[in-house]
């Protein structure tokens, strides 16, 4: 980035004290010289950019940074909510938060339940937005149509679409309707072996429209004449589709599986309406669904916090293995 | 890291991405297939809620599929707003949605040009924390959000406390940053020396240059509180400060047998929720594109 010449720097300067509106969040002194000298040492050569961006930092601080460091504060102290006004000790009790959760089998059983969220989700994702997005990437008929319905649902709120997946799967819905003899008993969502995957399924049916998106940019991206010369040595459609498309879009496809893996940890709207709390038996809850439960429902803040906490550190690794990934393949 | 594949030109004049399309060839019809498959598939749960929320009596069998002339009624609609009081429950949705959208129009202007056009010291935490921001998700914060909010700040049942953990969205600043990041620097030097303040220049001459990722990000800006369910659920005890998808989901969990078709009922309530962000993003679907969104997920 080139530095701002002197002359143009202080002329700027030296208009700046009779127009600003923002002068009173500019240190004292900045008209003289000296003064200046000394605030642009201390704060860069435009201040300005200081109280342009303080609110945003702020709100950082304030809703972010020091929410995160009080999760990790409770997650090692004995804390519960208690009335108003009433003031309790909250003692230190070092790593038993997070070896109770560990080692609570609600907990682990809702990992693997988002592992089998992710095996169903991430492949039905992959495989379903880039067909689609193929099929979009050219001149056809009513594009632009076609586009909008796959991204209807993405804008919309998952609470009225879990309303209608409940009419639909209901027992004696018109899914059960539709496929007789074969409707799974007891039903879908009330059913233990398939009350995952119907999240795991209508999650993707959710969240498709955003993923066909990101895989048309990429298409974009590739290479034409990859193609053609693909044609010219008599590629099939599916060898063109294996050896071009697929390579061309692999950013995309790792960025997909990861953007799976932070859903699949953050369900909540749907394990909690669709399924009726995580049911039955605890065979579709999420670990955002325990937090809440045995956090705020159960008060045990501590307990939630630390399992919070753990999966902050998860998603953080997954994003850095995702970037090292993606850095290896440039 | 932070620059996309996309120009300057490319993002700001063609918000369309019928760039490098395909010639469209004879063999186009599998194409059709597979799109008109898919598109039935995603839009058939609408026309099902729609039909449902319009049903006199519940009707699953594959009869319910086609509406029946004989079942069709409003009075689902009458009875969802008598239950939820609509009229309160959607102006607590907007003032949520309201809120976010204008902290985020103004703080997240100031912020995204801030990161990319001016040099201060401190903008790489900014920008570091920003990015932080974008990757830890806010629902694994729920449990010292609320102990914050509700027990510290006691902004339980308040729109500052629902709207608080959401001002600002940092998805918005980014995608304000790149935008601004891509306005060459010799259009701003030059204003500078004109005597031109900051804020007379972002207001005059970088934003009417970037007006279509101002639409974009409002647009995202939107559907994030408009549909978000967890934290106004989890700080409104009293019916009459909840947004919608929360009073709905309310009266989903604690289904009333007083009216005569609950489930039609409740599709009503779904109807009206999901009406205004589809018919917003129809109309600004051109707004809602993969460079802008895309370039934001990349990071």
């Amino acid at each position: 980035m080139p530095e701002v010449p002197p002359l143009e720097a202080e002329l700027q300067l030296a208009t700046r004290g009779s127009e600003m509106k923002l002068e009173a969040e500019l240190p004292p002194g900045t008209r003289e010289s000296r003064g200046t000298r000394l605030a642009r040492a201390v704060l860069g050569p435009q201040p300005i950019g200081l109280a342009f961006g303080a609110p945003y930092g702020l709100f950082i601080a304030a809703l972010f940074a020091y929410p995160l460091g009080l999760a990790v504060w409770i997650s090692f102290h004995s804390y519960f909510f208690t009335a108003p006004g009433v003031s309790v000790a909250r003692p230190f009790v070092g790593l038993a938060n997070y070896e109770a959760v560990l080692t609570d089998p609600e907990v682990l059983r809702s990992f693997l339940n988002i592992l089998i969220f992710l095996v169903i989700n991430v492949p039905l994702t992959v495989g379903l937005s880039l067909l689609l997005a193929t099929a979009l990437n050219a001149a056809i008929p009513f594009r632009a149509l076609f586009r909008a319905c796959f991204y209807v649902p993405y804008v919309t709120a998952s609470v009225a679409m879990v309303a209608v997946w409940l009419f639909m799967f209901n027992t004696g819905g018109v899914v059960d309707s539709v496929l007789g003899p074969l409707a799974p008993v007891p039903s879908w969502l009330v059913n233990q072996n398939w009350a995952m995957p119907s999240i795991a399924i209508y999650v993707t049916w959710k969240q498709l429209g955003f993923f066909i998106l990101l895989y048309l940019a990429a298409l974009q991206n590739v290479p034409k004449e990859l193609y053609e010369a693909a044609s010219i040595d008599g590629a099939s459609w599916w060898h063109k589709l294996w050896s071009v498309t697929v390579p061309g879009v692999r950013t995309v496809t790792t960025l997909i599986t990861l953007l799976a893996i932070i859903v699949g940890a953050n369900l909540f709207t749907e394990p909690y309406l669709l399924t009726a709390g995580g049911g039955p038996n605890g065979t579709s809850a999420s670990p955002v669904l325990l937090m809440y439960q045995i956090g705020i429902e159960q008060n045990h803040p501590d307990f939630a916090s630390a399992l919070g906490v753990i999966l902050v550190i998860g998603v953080l690794l997954i994003v850095g293995v995702q970037r090292l990934l993606q850095r290896n393949q440039t | 890291m932070t620059q996309t594949g996309t120009t300057a030109d490319e993002v700001a004049v063609a918000p369309d991405d019928v760039t490098s399309v395909e010639p469209p060839t004879s063999r186009s019809w599998w194409r059709l297939i597979v799109l008109g498959i898919g598109a039935l598939v995603f839009v058939f749960p609408f026309y099902y809620m729609i039909i449902g929320s319009l049903q006199k009596n519940q009707n699953t069998s594959l009869s319910g599929i086609v509406p029946q002339p004989g079942n069709i009624t409003l009075r689902n609609y009458g009875e969802i707003n008598a239950a939820l009081n609509l009229g309160k429950t959607l102006i607590n949705s907007g003032i949520f949605t309201g809120g976010v959208l204008l902290a985020t129009v103004v703080f997240g202007v100031l912020a995204g040009y801030a990161l990319a056009q001016l040099r201060f010291r401190g903008r790489g935490l900014l920008f570091v924390m920003m990015l932080l921001l974008l990757m830890v998700p806010f629902q694994l914060l729920i449990i010292p959000l609320y102990v914050l909010i509700v027990r510290y700040y006691g902004l339980g049942d308040s729109y500052l406390g629902m709207i608080a953990p959401f001002a600002i969205n940092s998805t918005a600043v980014f995608i304000f940053r790149q935008y601004f990041l891509q306005l060459p620097k010799e259009l701003f030097d030059a204003a500078r020396i004109d005597g031109a303040n900051e804020l007379r220049i972002l207001t005059r001459i970088a934003l009417p240059l970037v007006r279509p990722a101002l639409l974009t990000a409002m647009l995202l800006t939107f559907i994030g509180p408009w549909n978000e369910y967890l934290w106004p659920f989890l700080i409104t005890k009293q019916q009459s400060m909840q947004p919608l998808a929360v009073a709905l989901a309310n009266y989903m969990n604690t289904v009333q047998s007083t009216v005569s078709n609950p489930f039609g009922t409740i599709l009503a309530g779904a109807v009206v929720l999901a009406v205004p962000a589809v018919a917003l993003f129809l109309a600004f679907q051109r707004y809602f594109v993969a460079p802008n969104i895309g370039s934001a997920v990349k990071g």
